[in-house]
């Protein structure tokens, strides 16, 4: 909402206090002023000029040679405008004035003539050009013959006045117009306002002879009111009325339109004007459009309804949209001779729905979906009609013809008083609180410990209690609010989930995987790609409007992204990436949704090139799947869990089938590791890429026992290492769990230190060489029992898998 | 006999001079101190002595086993600093060379940023509660008195999966489900840090994926004086002592009233620059006393209970306090991006 603070000034006192000290003040009341614009925009030496003489330039097809009296000198000014004439009062930069885009006037010649000076064009001053007079669009711009020669041109095209732009919200629809504006800043500065009083000289003849108004859609159309004004002339509006209308951003048109347009940033009250010859008949029948029904707008477009739009018809075609546009059939031209005015009431829920499946948002549909003041209506209509009179020589048929109801009665709220200090945390006095509602002309008493206000039918947004409470605390200034801690003590920490949560970033970051956060939205194709629960039957889930096929649908993976991530940095010549992802993954069966999915929280990582760098003396180290496991074994030791974790072979679609594991917890999988497939690493155009996803909720959920210390060994271990030749399908995983269940108690350790196959070795066969420490922490263990223990262990091994000692 | 020892003394003396190392050393040990040196010849022969000559002798003897003795030990003393300092000047390094690289990353900016919110109101006994991204319009929307066909409902397009469910576009359903789960009683106080989603282009400052905070503190008698006190305190905390704080009222359709909260402009100390759009204040969040409406539907009394809410947006603080110049980049996952936050 553009407000113009000079037609402000004429309904409230201003005096004293600059725009910028009234923005500032209004913003605090809650209505955030966006923008200040100066229309003036510094200009200077601008002052009126007449046009004495005007003669075509002797060496030029359309250049002119003016002669302008500009007050205290007659000067020649070459002027290019097609429509300058002598006679003209025009708005004349003297040489030296400075334009909007620092064009500066100097003395020149033109095609050998002196000019000193420029005649203006409202474009030239600043003016955006959608809003000048089509009179004037490619021209100078000629102004009133009251302006006073050599005077300031600026105030004649209101061009010294200052627009604040108001950032409307739901609450402030009552600032949508002056009036509804004068009000709020009246009860803002605590000053008087000066309404106008709108009065119509009605002929005898009654309007209701010429129309007849019925709805027939009352839920939509509380109502609706028609007058008649005969004999109008379709002028230019005058000048006042223009520069107004340019100020808050509307262009004129001509009288009837600028009037409505006007009345309706006065009272906020959305007009339209008929010509009443071409609505082809003498009923108004508001209704619910037919689907299918076609209008031609004023925009010239053709628009097709719905059942759930209401019209405006003359019984048989829609004549307008109502609320939102008028049609183009009963359009006032320059023809017309009888207006037929209509104020009315929609619901804006229903213009909203129409102008938002239209696409179609005007002046008037924003006002209506926002709510207007129902007892405006008809002063409105009466205030239009005044204007049309004056200022189109029209008569206006007495009355207003009309269906429904517009006057509401004041909206009544109680409450405690108290309760108003209670939620503010102040301690106002009651004087102080009525003060409020007196500045905001709410009538309102205190009776024991009862306030009741009465709200006028102007602020829809002022309706409970709690509404009466913010009335006071933005009039009286949050910062007079004083900054308290609240009186209740609660405990505040992070939850067992959340702070391993916070454990397992620290850990990755630690590890060298950068954390990224990439998009829940993926593409159909991507979704599947490599996935945890690839072939559980699980479905992807489309959003119903994507704004493009890329994010269309959400993950059930945070792989696919995270690749496209290692893509990135890859085109970039980034050859070494190691990064993580905590989020959540979307899970249904389902394949028309109805109901939430699952939403499971996953952590997911991808490595590739050197997990740590080459340096000036060591090698780097390459990311391979070895990396990755070791740091998810890292990850459940930190998590308590390494004892019921297993890594066993596995295939997963999108992955290497001899270079991926499934992770399992006890005996459920909950993630898995692996090498993304080369085919798939070839179309993603990927070098050797490794990748691991687990299930986050349920490793963080996850019971763990509570630690407690072990006391450390009081007696030595003994620590034996065998080499033992295999066939190459016996996994270390195999080997190992033979050694552990046959070694223990006394065994304590295995750790596997050298892996061989090659040709020292029989074919198919391969050697892994382990380190086995034994330990009784109660005594020394002799040489014997270790032997017998070691010696049950290799003949399990030889049993069991076939392992021998190597030679 | 007195002679021929002496004379043994210089030449044993001479040779532990010359030698050159610790082998030598060795040797002449064994040569002179040994069981078959001379010097023990000499002690055996002593009995052919006269008993006056003998104690003399014996004496000698001794003495200059002794000195001998001395001089290798002292000798071997300097060979094995010299040694220890070849050694040393062989095994020294350039220290300017580069130290090897440990890999160490570092958390998302985003994640930083919202886990020092989430400290700071942790420590003014708030808890984080979380929720589903994918919400029903119900929680989305109405719990939160955004009926369908309300006019706010303008100021975020929605992503719908289907007429019923939705990417949540903010995380306030989480505060109405948290309410319903307290049944009615207080005190509720919770920040809620996560995912929402609206249907924007993303561009500089536009992103259809991005973070929100909120908090809600709902308890018998909590008034918009604690929601100032509250936030002031996470604002001087999170922002600096020395920021202005600026509350105003505006509109939300969840409070009532509601209040916008503004700080001094970080780059122009609240003089205006381009930052501030030439306002010396910059928004942080929204905030407000929880509407009737809403404590109402999630079971609260509005007539017992009061409490305030407030949100804001990780991202834009990170961009303000980081001077990030484009929303994009918390998305792009750009290493040389990620790894400037090496110290958050």
């Amino acid at each position: 909402m553009k407000l113009s603070f000079k037609w402000l000034s004429e309904y409230v006192d201003l005096s004293g206090i600059t725009p910028e000290e009234l923005a500032e003040r209004i913003t605090k009341a809650g209505i955030e002023v966006e923008h200040i614009t100066d229309l003036s925009r510094g200009i200077k030496n601008v002052v009126v000029g007449l046009v004495k003489t005007c003669e075509p330039h002797p060496d030029s097809d359309h250049l002119h040679l003016c002669q302008v009296d500009l007050g205290d000198e007659v000067v020649q000014i070459v002027c290019g405008a097609p429509n300058v004439a002598a006679g003209q009062k025009v708005a004349v930069a003297k040489v030296g004035a400075v334009l909007p885009g620092d064009f500066k006037i100097k003395k020149a010649k033109l095609r050998g003539q002196v000019s000193e000076g420029m005649i203006c064009s409202l474009q030239e001053l600043g003016v955006d050009g959608h809003l000048v007079p089509k009179e004037y669009a490619d021209g100078i711009y000629v102004l009133d013959e009251e302006a006073v020669v050599g005077q300031d041109a600026l105030p004649y095209m209101n061009l010294d006045d200052v627009i604040l732009e108001l950032d409307i919200l739901p609450n402030s629809a009552h600032c949508m117009n002056m009036i509804g504006a004068a009000y709020e800043v009246a009860a803002i500065l605590d000053r008087v306002i000066k309404l106008p009083a709108p009065s119509v000289k009605e002929i005898e003849q009654k309007a209701s002879d010429k129309i007849a108004v019925q709805i027939d859609a009352k839920d939509g159309v509380p109502f609706y009111g028609a007058r008649v004004i005969e004999n109008v002339t379709i002028a230019p509006s005058p000048r006042w009325l223009q520069n107004r209308l340019i100020a808050v951003g509307i262009r004129p048109i001509n009288n009837i339109v600028d009037i409505t347009n006007y009345v309706l940033m006065e009272y906020g009250q959305p007009l339209h004007a008929f010509d009443y010859d071409r609505f082809g008949s003498d009923q108004v029948l508001v209704r619910r459009a037919r689907d299918g029904e076609k209008i031609t707008t004023l925009d010239d477009q053709e628009r097709t309804l719905s059942a759930e739009d209401l019209v405006i018809t003359n019984g048989e075609r829609p004549m307008a949209i109502a609320g939102v546009m008028g049609g183009a059939e009963s359009e006032v031209t320059n023809e017309t001779k009888t207006v037929l005015l209509e104020a009315a009431l929609f619901d804006g829920r229903s213009i909203r729905r129409t102008s938002s499946r239209l696409g179609l948002r005007t002046d008037a549909s924003s006002r209506f979906e926002k709510g207007i003041d129902p007892n405006r209506v008809m002063e409105a209509a009466d205030r239009a009609a005044q204007l049309m009179c004056e200022l189109a020589s029209g008569t206006v048929l007495q009355g207003i013809v009309q269906s429904g109801e517009a006057q509401v009665p004041p909206r009544a709220i109680s409450m405690p008083w108290a309760k108003i200090n209670a939620v503010l945390g102040t301690s106002l006095s009651k004087d102080t609180i009525l003060s409020v509602f007196r500045r905001l002309r709410f009538q309102a008493t205190i009776d024991g410990d009862a306030l009741t206000v009465s709200v006028p039918s102007r602020r829809p947004d002022v309706a409970i209690p709690e509404d009466l409470v913010e009335e006071v605390g933005r009039m009286i200034g949050y910062d007079h609010i004083p900054a308290t801690l609240p009186e209740g003590a609660t405990e505040g920490k992070l939850t067992d989930y959340q702070k391993k949560h916070r454990m397992v970033e620290r850990y990755m970051t630690g590890s060298g995987l950068y954390q990224a956060v990439t998009y829940s939205l993926t593409s159909e194709d991507k979704v599947g790609a490599v996935s945890l629960i690839e072939g559980e039957g699980f479905r992807p889930i489309k959003l119903s409007m994507p704004m493009s096929e890329e994010r269309a649908v959400l993950r059930q993976s945070l792989l696919p992204e995270l690749l496209d991530v290692v893509k990135y940095h890859l085109n970039r010549h980034m050859k070494d990436v190691a990064l993580f992802e905590m989020g959540k993954v979307f899970l249904t069966k389902e394949e028309k949704l109805s109901q939430q999915p699952v939403e499971t929280e996953r952590l997911a990582g991808v490595l590739t090139g050197y997990f740590r760098p080459d340096d000036w003396h060591h090698d780097g180290l390459k990311v391979d799947f070895f990396a990755v496991k070791g740091l998810l074994e890292g990850l459940m030791a930190l998590l308590g869990l390494s004892d019921r974790i297993s890594f066993v072979p596995s295939t997963r679609k999108g992955l290497h089938p001899g270079r991926t594991a499934d992770i399992l917890l006890d005996d459920a999988v909950i993630g898995f590791l692996g090498q993304i497939h080369p085919v798939l690493q070839k179309t993603l155009e990927l070098n050797d890429t490794y990748a691991f996803e687990v299930d986050l909720r349920t490793l963080l959920q996850s019971e763990v026992p509570a630690l407690r210390y072990r006391s450390l060994p009081r007696f030595p271990a003994v620590t034996r290492d065998i080499a033992l030749v295999v066939d190459q399908d016996v996994s270390a995983g195999e080997l190992t769990e033979v050694i552990q269940k046959s070694g223990a108690p006394l065994l304590k350790e295995v750790r596997l230190f050298d892996v061989y196959t090659g040709e020292r070795l029989e074919s198919g066969k391969k050697s892994l060489a382990f380190s086995l420490t034994y330990l009784d922490p109660e005594r020394t263990l002799t040489d014997e029992e270790v032997t017998k223990v070691h010696n049950q262990v290799l003949n399990e091994l030889e049993t069991q898998l076939g392992a021998v000692l190597r030679s | 006999m007195k002679d021929q020892l002496e004379a043994l003394k210089s030449e044993a003396l001479a040779s532990v001079q010359e030698a050159s190392d610790l082998k030598t050393l060795q040797d002449l040990r064994v040569k002179y101190l040994g069981k078959k040196g001379p010097i023990t010849e000499v002690l055996r022969g002593m009995g052919k002595l006269s008993p006056e000559e003998r104690p003399v002798i014996g004496q000698l003897a001794n003495d200059i086993r002794n000195a001998i003795q001395a001089a290798i030990e002292d000798k071997q003393r300097k060979l094995e600093e010299e040694a220890i300092q070849k050694r040393l000047a062989s095994e020294t390094i350039d220290v300017t060379l580069p130290g090897r690289v440990m890999p160490k990353a570092n958390i998302h900016p985003l994640t930083a940023i919202v886990e020092e919110i989430e400290d700071l109101f942790i420590g003014m006994g708030f808890s984080v509660e979380e929720g589903p991204e994918v919400e029903t319009d119900y929680y989305n929307f109405e719990a939160l008195n955004l009926p369908k066909d309300h006019p706010a409902r303008d100021m975020q397009d929605s992503f719908y999966i289907t007429e019923d469910l939705l990417l949540r576009t903010q995380t306030s359903p989480v505060q109405a489900r948290s309410m319903e789960k307290h049944r009615g009683q207080g005190p509720v106080k919770i920040i809620c840090p996560g995912k929402v989603y609206r249907r924007d282009n993303d561009d500089a400052t536009h992103s259809h994926q991005f973070m929100q905070i909120e908090g809600l503190y709902v308890d018998k008698n909590v008034r918009l004086s604690d929601l100032k006190g509250v936030l002031t305190v996470f604002a001087k905390k999170m922002f600096g002592e020395d920021r202005d704080i600026r509350f105003r009222p505006s509109f939300f359709p969840f409070t009532e009233p509601s209040v916008e909260m503004d700080i001094s402009c970080f780059r122009c100390k609240g003089d205006g620059c381009s930052l501030c759009k030439h306002t010396g204040w910059i928004e942080i969040l929204g905030s407000g006393m929880v509407h009737p409406n809403v404590l109402e539907m999630s079971g609260f009394d509005p007539k017992v209970y009061t409490g305030f809410a407030f949100g804001m947006g990780p991202e834009r603080i990170a961009m303000l306090k980081y001077g990030i110049d484009d929303i994009r980049h918390y998305y792009t996952n750009d290493r040389r991006f990620l790894s400037q936050f090496k110290q958050v």
